[in-house]
């Protein structure tokens, strides 16, 4: 790539910051360019975004509806999955389950909870709520 | 990792550290997912990249994990207080500085930590231009995220300070590592890798219409661009370390290997913006046709570490 290649698209995942790339200069070296940003990096990283928004506005209709628990949408809003909310809080995937469904989420010991909310970032009263 | 030895004494330039901890690779790892997509990663692990750069620079640096948060914690603040720069391993996911869009479930993110304020870490990360302020609490749950890769609070320092390096030997050595890594007999690693990985791209299901599909080539693309310093999955940062190296040593047979290697570098970015493209729904998704450019790809990388390993061999004391 040129040095006058490097794009500065202005990827806005990168949110005001500028990342450097190599680039080759008229004198035939490698330097460090700043660039703005490429769209393909925009594309895919938003891609990526999206998806897991998508899931927690799934998981948030669905604790509404009453068909899954409010923990469910915590998790896809923390982006994670089961297996990483498994993983963070050192309860295996069956409990953890067990605990994303309405039944299972009600029976949570405050102790239970906590441990979640810790794992999630937020407080124990909030992870109760969707909002 | 640089800007760590550059404080004490050796000028060592970002490329260079990176070439001669043979950190370049390729590595398809389909068992560990990282929110349910298979690693794909286009340098080595951090730790055995910092790991590669101690041996080859006869660096003392001690490496240390624990248990606790604030075990970690009061080490860290201890080797501040005592004047150390010390490097750590972070989700990046807990740290505020970070853009939200990037912020993932991501553990395997280096920064140095060079100073405390009151309750505030004075930070200079490779994301941020300039350096950048981090809350206690938020960077102890970085250093303790859980999950793959967890970095269980691992920091890091300089217990003696660099010798001069002598280059030549230095860098036969690195060349010789790097060309053997990626030219390994191994399924997953190298330009067998990018094979097995062309392969799995072929055979994705598009029964869904492509949604899956689509998810995991931006995931090999992120992986690829995002994570990686200098673009094309640090084949550029690669090619800089052997004009530096050119130069160092005068032994211009790198150079020619260099403007190779930026080829390649062109083809991994023309890649991604295929990948891109599909995408987003501007071209047809065609998971063969990625298949086939990255098994172009691979081709060419095999071809070009071979002439590596050659060069190196042809290295005269």
């Amino acid at each position: 790539m040129r040095e006058r290649d490097v794009p500065q698209e202005g990827n806005r995942t990168l949110a005001g910051h500028r990342k450097g790339v190599y680039a080759i200069a008229d004198d035939g070296k490698l330097r460090f360019v700043p660039s703005r940003g490429w769209e393909v990096e925009e594309i895919v990283t938003r891609q990526a975004v999206e998806d897991l928004e998508r899931r927690a506005m799934q998981a948030r209709a669905r604790a509404l509806a009453g068909e899954s628990s409010p923990l469910e949408y915590h998790m896809y809003r923390a982006r994670m999955d089961l297996e990483l909310l498994s993983q963070v809080t050192g309860l295996w995937r069956w409990r953890v389950r067990r605990h994303l469904k309405p039944a299972g989420f009600a029976r949570l010991t405050p102790a239970l909870k906590l441990r979640y909310a810790e794992a999630l970032g937020i407080s124990s009263e909030a992870l109760d709520r969707v909002d | 990792m640089s800007s760590l030895l550059r404080h004490h004494g050796l000028p060592i330039s970002e490329a260079m550290a990176f070439g001669l901890a043979s950190a370049l690779s390729f590595a398809y790892v389909p068992f560990v997912r990282i929110n349910g997509m298979p690693l794909v990663s286009y340098r080595m692990p951090p730790r055995a990249i910092i790991r590669g750069l101690a041996r080859s620079l006869g660096l003392d640096i001690r490496f240390e994990t624990f248990r606790s948060p604030s075990a970690g914690m009061e080490r860290l603040d201890a080797l501040l207080d005592s004047g150390r720069l010390v490097g750590l391993q972070t989700s990046v996911y807990w740290l505020p500085y970070f853009p939200p869009d990037l912020r993932f479930h991501f553990n395997a993110h280096n920064l140095l930590v060079y100073g405390r304020e009151r309750d505030e870490y004075l930070i200079s990360d490779p994301v941020a231009e300039m350096t950048v302020r981090c809350a206690r609490a938020d960077l102890a749950r970085a250093r303790f995220a859980k999950g793959v890769l967890a970095p269980k609070g691992l920091l890091y320092f300089l217990t003696t300070p660099p010798a001069a390096p002598d280059w030549v030997r230095l860098g036969r050595r690195a060349l010789a590592r790097t060309a053997r890594i990626m030219l390994a007999p191994l399924p997953l690693i190298g330009v067998h890798g990018m094979k097995l990985l062309a392969r799995q791209i072929e055979r994705l299901p598009l029964a869904d219409g492509g949604e899956h599909a689509r998810l995991y080539i931006g995931n090999i693309v992120r992986m690829q661009e995002e994570i990686g310093t200098g673009g094309g999955g640090f084949r550029f940062l690669y090619a800089s370390f052997l004009q530096e190296l050119a130069a160092k040593t005068g032994y211009a047979a790198l150079d020619g290997l260099a403007s190779r290697l930026v080829e390649i570098g062109d083809r991994w970015r023309e890649f991604a913006l295929a990948a891109a493209r599909m995408i987003r729904g501007r071209d047809a998704l065609s998971p063969p046709a990625l298949a086939e450019r990255l098994r172009a790809l691979a081709a060419d990388e095999r071809l070009f570490f071979q002439s590596l390993h050659r060069a190196q061999r042809a290295w005269a004391r």
